[in-house]
C-alpha cells in the first residue's frame, strides 16, 4: 500500500517498467560470471581446510608441472602492506588484514581462508592443479566464539593486534573495546520500577545473494589492467585492488557487471587482485568465480554475537535507564560492526541513562563484511524483545510504550547529537492504526509480536552526467551499480527535473574510467546521495538550457524561466514561442555545442531511517517449528520515488530478518570446519516460508535534501528477528533468547516450560 | 584431468554387461540429482557414469490388484505422483516421492536413485519399508531379492556389489481396508532434507478397527533408514486408540539411533520420531478406514 501524494510530482512516485528489465527478463542481462575474452585462463583457489593454522610452507612444484597449469601465487607474490586503514565506502579497511585476507600470509584464520591461486586453461586444470599443491600446516585451537576469544589466556589468532586499553605489550583477540555514556545507569535503575534484563546469542549468519563472487582480470603489458566483476562499488574494487597489488589506482579500470544481490557482502574484494596478478603473470585474461561453498566458507557473513541488555522503565512504562553489552564476532580479521550494534541497540528509544560496551572480538571464522544494517539486528534483538518484556510488566501495549519513549526530532542519539526530523513515531501510529494490527488473532498457538529498529544511513560520493541528445532524449550516466531499481529510481529523478518522459531518459552504469568517483552502492545512500547528484546534473543541464535559448532568443539567460518541461521568456509577449527540450535539442550544435549536465556531491545530512513491523506467528509446540501467518511492515522512506522498489526494499530486508530469526545460522563442527556449505543446510526462507508481506510507506522528508528522500534498503532487516521473538513469546510464553529460533531450540525451550508447569502442578497437589 | 566415460545401455542385458566389467569404477546415472553433485564435489570419482534410463524394466511402473506393483528403479518420482493407481493404493510412497526436492528435481529424481544413494534421510526409503518392498538386484552372478530394510548398510553404502544393479522393487498388493502414510519433520517449507521421516502401513480389521497388520520405518534417525517392529508389533490385534498409538511411539523412539548433527540435536529427534510416529499412524489409519 502505498500512502505516498504526488506533492506536485509528474514522475517521483509513479510505478514505471524499469530500463534494465527487458534484458534481465530475456537473459540477456550480463552478470559477472557471463563474459569471456579470448585466450581466457581460469583460476582457482586452494583454501585452508583448517579452522586455526601456521602455514610451515606452500610447495607449488608438482602442481605447476601439470599440463595447462600457468601460473601460481601465494602470499608471497602479494606485497607485504602497512597496517593502515583505508576508506572502503561504508567502512574503513585496514589494508594489511585485507592482502591477509586475500591470500593467507604464514597463518590461515578460518576453514576456507585462501592459501594459493591458480591460473589454467580449464577450470578442471585449475581444480586438479590445487590437488597438486602440497600445504604443510600445523594446527592450532580453533577460538570459535567471543566468549573463547575474550577470556584469559585464549589463543591469540594475530600475534601483532592490540588494543588502547590492554596497552601496546598485551596480546589480545579484543581489537576494540567502545563505551558510549549519558546520565548514570545505577541512580536510573533506582527510579525504575521495573527492570528486565537478559543475555542474548545470535549466530553468524550470511547474506545469502545468489550470485557467487566473480571477476575477470585483463593486465596489459602497458602496465594497465581491467577489471569485470559483480560489486556493489566499482571505485572501492579499483582501490582496494590497487592498494593489495601495489599498483596506482588510476591503472585500473572497473567494469561493474550486473549484480545477483549483494547486501553489502559485494563491497570488499575477494578474487578481483588474484584474478589480476594471475593475468599479470601469464598475459591472460583470467576469470575466476566461487562455488556456492566457497561463498559461505571465505566470504560475507555478518558477526554472531553475545548481547546483555538491562533496561528499565517506571510503572507508567517511562524508561528511565539502559546498560547494554556487545560482543562480536569480527571473523580471523578486526571489524565486526559491533560499533554500530552499539549506536543503534536504544536508537529509537529517549532513555535518559545509558551505559553500552561494545567489543570487536576476532575469532577462527570469515572476516565479516557488512550486512544490511550490519548489526543492528542482532542488537534490537536484544533491547527490543527486552522492551516487550518491560511492556507487559508494566500493563501497557508493545505499541504505545515505543510512542511513550520513542525517538522524535531533538531527542539525543547514542553519539550525543540530537536527531533531526525522523519518522520513527509515525511508523509506530502506521502499525497501530492498521488493519493488520487491529484484527483479531485466534487460535492455538498463535501469537503476535511488534518491534521497531533504527538504522542511520550514509552519504558519501556520488557524481553524475546527463547527455542531451539532439532528438530531445537524454542519456544518464552514473557510477552507482543498480541492485534494487537504481537505474529506474535515478532516470525518474533526472526526468523529473527535466520535465521529459521517463522513458526518454537512458540510464548507464559507466565503468571507473567513464564516470567521476562514485562510492559503493550500500549504507542505504544511493537514491540519496547519487539521487541528490542526479538532481544536481539535470539542474545544471536546465542552466545550460537557459544560455542556449536566451542565445537564440538574443536575451539574458536569466530572462528565460524553465517550467514543466518548457523553456520561456521571464516576460510573456512578442513571438517568442515556448521551446521544449525536443524543440531545443536539434539546435544544440548552432548555439555553442553539446550540452553535458555534470554534478559530483559529496551527501551530508543524511536521513536516519525507521522501520516498525508486526508479526504473527503459529507454533507447533510438539516440534517448535514457527509459521510467520502475516508480517506487515511500516517504514519512514522519506519520499518514495519509485514506491514499487521502495517496498521491495520493505519486503526483502523483512524476508532475510524473518530467516535470520528462524532458520539461518553458520554450523561450525568442534574442530571450526563449516558443516552446512550449501543452501540445503544453510536455510534461507523459500517462498513457501514466507506470507505476502505487507507494506505501509510512512514519507517523512528528510530535511535538506532537495526531494526529501531517506535511504531505505537497510533498516526494514533490524526489527523482523525481534518481532518474530516477541510474537513466540505470545504465541506459547517461552522467551527466546538465541538466535536461530529453530524448531529444535524452541522445541527445547517449550518442553523445559512444560516441565516446569509439570512440577509446580505436582507441587501444588 | 579426471575424465569419465559415459555409457548409454538400452537393455538391462547390456547394462549389467557394463556394470560387471567396470565394477568399483562404475556408477549408474538415474536421475543424477546426487551423483552429479557427488562428481562436483569430488566425493565420488567414478570413471564411467552408465545411464540407466533408457531400458525399459527400470522405467516402468506396472500395478495390478492381483499381482501388486512392480516399480521401476529410474521411474522419475513425478511420474508416481502423476499415476492415478499409485496416488490410490499407495499414496504413503506417492506423497514421499513427492516430497523429495523440488517439481524440478522430482523430474529427474527417482525412488531406486533415492534408495541407492544409500542416506539414512531418503524420503522414499521408509516409505518403502512400510509397504514391505523388495528390491530386485542384477548383476554378474544373477539376480536376488534384497527386502529394502536390508538395503543400507552404512551412510552412503548399500548391498550393492560392484556390478548389480538395482532394477525394480516389488510391493505386494494392497489389501482391503489398508493403506501407507509417511510424513517427515523439515525446518522449512520446501526444499529440505528430513530431519526425521516416518513411514507407516497398516491393514485394519474389516468389522472393528483392530489392527491386522502394521508396519513402522523410520529415517534420518539413525545409520540406515531403520525398520521399527517392536513398534508395529505392539499394535497388532489391538483397537488404534490413542493407548496403543502412544505405546508405538514409545517404541518406534526406542528403535531410534540418532545423533547431533547441523539438522537437529538427538534429544530433538527423538521427541520428533514420537510426534510423526503418532501423527503418520493416525493418518494410514484414516486412509485405511476410507
Amino acid at each position: 500500500m502505498a500512502a505516498s501524494t504526488t506533492n506536485g510530482f509528474k514522475v517521483i512516485g509513479t510505478r514505471p517498467i524499469r530500463h534494465d528489465g527487458v534484458d534481465k527478463v530475456t537473459g540477456r542481462a550480463k552478470y559477472g560470471a557471463d563474459y569471456a575474452f579470448p585466450g581466457m585462463l581460469h583460476g582457482k583457489v586452494l583454501r585452508s581446510p583448517h579452522a586455526h593454522a601456521n602455514i610451515k610452507s606452500i610447495k607449488i612444484d608438482k602442481a605447476l608441472a601439470l599440463p595447462g597449469v600457468k601460473a601460481i601465487v601465494t602470499a608471497d607474490d602479494l606485497p607485504k602492506l602497512p597496517d593502515k586503514m583505508e576508506a572502503a565506502g561504508e567502512q574503513a579497511i585496514n589494508l594489511n588484514h585485507l592482502s591477509m585476507n586475500i591470500l593467507a600470509r604464514g597463518k590461515a584464520l578460518y576453514d576456507g581462508h585462501a592459501i594459493a591461486a591458480v591460473a589454467a586453461t580449464s577450470s578442471h586444470i585449475a581444480d586438479e592443479a590445487l590437488r597438486l599443491i602440497e600445504v604443510e600446516y600445523e594446527p592450532l585451537a580453533p577460538v570459535m566464539t567471543v566468549e573463547d576469544g575474550m577470556k584469559p589466556g585464549a589463543t591469540i589468532l594475530l600475534p601483532t593486534l592490540r588494543n588502547k586499553e590492554d596497552g601496546p605489550d598485551k596480546e589480545t583477540n579484543v581489537a576494540a573495546h567502545l563505551q558510549f555514556k549519558r546520565g548514570d545507569v545505577a541512580e536510573g535503575f533506582k527510579q525504575a520500577d521495573y527492570v528486565v534484563e537478559r543475555e542474548f546469542k545470535t549466530a553468524m549468519v550470511h547474506q545469502g545473494y545468489i550470485e557467487p563472487h566473480n571477476a575477470i582480470g585483463i593486465y596489459n603489458a602497458d602496465g594497465h589492467a581491467t577489471i569485470y566483476c559483480s560489486t556493489q562499488g566499482s571505485f572501492v574494487v579499483r582501490s582496494l585492488s590497487a592498494a593489495v597489488l601495489g599498483i596506482s589506482e588510476g591503472k585500473i579500470k572497473v567494469v561493474p557487471a550486473e549484480i545477483g544481490g549483494g547486501f553489502g557482502g559485494k563491497t570488499t574484494v575477494y578474487l578481483e587482485p588474484l584474478a589480476v596478478l594471475l593475468s599479470q603473470k601469464t598475459g591472460h585474461p583470467v576469470k575466476m568465480t566461487m562455488t556456492r561453498a566457497e561463498v559461505l566458507r571465505a566470504t560475507g557473513p555478518t558477526s554472531g554475537s553475545t548481547i546483555r541488555c538491562k533496561m528499565g522503565a517506571t510503572k507508567d512504562g517511562k524508561l528511565v535507564a539502559a546498560q547494554c553489552w556487545l560482543a562480536y564476532e569480527a571473523g580471523g580479521f578486526p571489524g565486526s560492526p559491533v560499533g554500530a550494534g552499539a549506536m543503534t541497540i536504544l536508537a529509537p528509544y529517549n532513555i535518559p541513562n545509558i551505559l553500552v560496551d561494545a567489543y570487536d572480538v576476532v575469532v577462527n571464522r570469515p572476516k565479516t563484511a557488512a550486512y544490511r544494517a550490519p548489526g543492528a539486528s542482532n542488537a534490537a534483538m536484544a533491547s527490543e524483545t527486552v522492551l516487550d518484556e518491560l511492556a507487559e510488566k508494566c500493563g501497557i501495549d508493545p505499541l504505545d510504550i515505543r510512542l511513550i519513549n520513542g525517538s522524535h526530532e531533538g531527542t539525543p542519539q547514542t553519539v550525543g547529537p540530537p536527531f533531526k526530523r525522523i519518522g520513527l513515531i509515525e511508523t509506530i501510529e502506521a502499525i497501530k492504526n492498521g488493519e493488520h494490527y487491529k484484527s483479531r488473532l485466534t487460535g492455538p498457538n498463535r501469537g503476535r509480536g511488534v518491534a521497531s529498529g533504527f538504522w542511520f544511513n550514509v552519504g558519501l560520493q556520488s557524481s553524475a552526467t546527463i547527455n542531451i541528445h539532439t532528438d530531445g532524449t537524454v542519456s544518464l550516466v552514473i557510477g552507482s551499480v543498480d541492485i534494487g531499481g537504481t537505474r529506474a529510481a535515478q532516470a525518474m529523478i533526472a526526468a523529473e527535473v527535466l520535465g521529459v518522459d521517463v522513458n526518454d531518459v537512458r540510464p548507464t552504469i559507466a565503468d571507473t574510467d567513464s564516470i567521476g568517483h562514485t562510492d559503493v552502492t550500500g549504507g542505504s545512500r544511493t537514491c540519496f546521495a547519487t539521487g541528490w547528484a542526479v538532481y544536481e546534473a539535470a539542474q545544471d543541464c536546465i542552466r545550460q538550457l537557459k544560455e542556449r535559448a536566451a542565445k537564440l532568443w538574443e536575451k539574458k539567460p536569466d530572462e528565460v524561466v524553465f517550467e514543466n518541461g518548457m523553456l520561456s521568456p521571464a516576460q510573456p509577449g512578442g513571438d517568442l514561442k515556448p521551446m521544449s527540450i525536443k524543440q531545443i535539442a536539434p539546435r544544440l550544435a548552432r548555439t555553442g555545442g553539446p550540452i553535458v549536465g555534470r554534478a559530483t556531491i559529496n551527501a551530508r545530512a543524511v536521513g536516519p531511517a525507521f522501520a516498525t513491523i508486526c508479526v504473527d506467528v503459529e507454533v507447533d509446540p510438539d516440534t517448535g517449528k514457527t509459521q510467520i501467518l502475516r508480517a506487515t511492515i511500516a517504514q519512514d522512506v522519506g519520499k518514495a520515488i519509485h514506491p514499487a522498489y521502495v517496498e521491495g526494499q520493505m519486503q526483502g530486508g523483512t524476508a532475510q530478518g524473518i530467516g535470520w530469526a528462524l532458520n539461518e545460522e553458520y554450523f561450525y563442527d568442534d574442530r571450526g570446519i563449516l558443516r552446512n556449505t550449501g543452501l540445503l543446510d544453510y536455510r534461507m526462507p523459500t517462498c513457501l516460508d514466507l506470507p505476502p508481506i505487507e507494506t505501509l510507506i510512512v514519507e517523512v522528508p528528510t530535511p535538506g535534501h532537495p526531494l526529501g528522500i531517506r535511504g531505505v534498503g537497510e533498516v526494514s532487516i533490524v526489527p523482523p528477528p525481534a518481532a518474530v521473538a516477541n510474537a513466540i513469546y505470545h504465541a506459547v510464553g517461552v522467551r527466546m533468547t538465541e538466535l536461530p529460533m529453530s524448531p529444535s531450540r524452541l522445541l527445547k525451550a517449550i518442553l523445559k516450560k512444560r516441565a516446569a508447569g509439570e512440577t509446580q502442578a505436582a507441587a501444588a497437589d | 584431468m579426471h575424465a569419465i566415460t559415459y555409457e548409454t545401455p538400452k537393455s538391462l542385458d547390456e547394462a549389467v554387461k557394463l556394470m560387471a566389467a567396470h565394477g568399483e569404477k562404475a556408477r549408474a546415472l538415474s536421475g543424477g540429482t546426487d551423483l552429479l553433485i557427488q562428481l562436483r564435489a569430488g566425493t565420488r570419482r567414478p570413471e564411467y557414469v552408465v545411464n540407466i534410463k533408457n531400458i525399459p524394466e527400470l522405467t516402468r511402473i506396472s500395478f495390478s490388484l492381483q499381482h501388486g506393483l512392480k516399480l521401476g528403479a529410474a521411474v522419475p518420482c513425478i511420474e508416481i505422483h502423476e499415476n492415478g493407481d499409485m496416488r490410490k493404493y499407495y499414496p504413503g510412497l506417492t506423497e514421499a516421492a513427492h516430497l523429495i526436492g523440488s517439481l524440478q528435481i522430482q523430474s529427474r529424481a527417482s525412488v531406486g536413485g533415492n534408495l541407492c544413494n544409500g542416506s539414512p534421510a531418503a524420503d522414499a526409503t521408509p516409505a518403502l519399508i512400510a509397504l514391505g518392498a523388495q528390491a530386485r538386484v542384477v548383476g554378474p552372478k544373477g539376480e536376488r531379492m534384497v527386502p529394502v530394510e536390508s538395503f543400507c548398510l552404512a551412510p552412503g553404502r548399500t548391498v550393492l556389489q560392484p556390478g548389480e544393479l538395482l532394477v525394480e522393487f516389488h510391493i505386494p498388493a494392497p489389501e482391503r481396508r489398508a493403506s501407507d502414510a509417511y510424513l517427515r519433520f523439515i525446518p522449512r517449507n520446501e526444499m529440505d532434507i528430513a530431519v526425521v521421516g516416518v513411514g507407516a502401513a497398516l491393514t485394519l480389521d474389516m468389522s472393528d478397527d483392530r489392527v491386522v497388520a502394521a508396519r513402522i520405518a523410520l529415517g534420518a534417525v539413525g545409520p540406515t533408514p531403520i525398520l521399527a517392529a517392536e513398534a508395529a508389533k505392539s499394535l497388532i490385534g489391538k483397537p488404534l486408540d490413542a493407548a496403543a498409538i502412544d505405546n508405538a511411539a514409545r517404541l518406534a523412539i526406542a528403535a531410534s539411533s540418532p545423533i547431533d548433527d547441523m539438522r537437529g540435536t538427538a534429544e530433538f529427534r527423538r521427541h520428533v520420531v514420537g510426534v510423526l510416529t503418532r501423527r503418520t499412524l493416525a493418518k494410514a489409519a484414516e486412509r485405511a478406514r476410507e
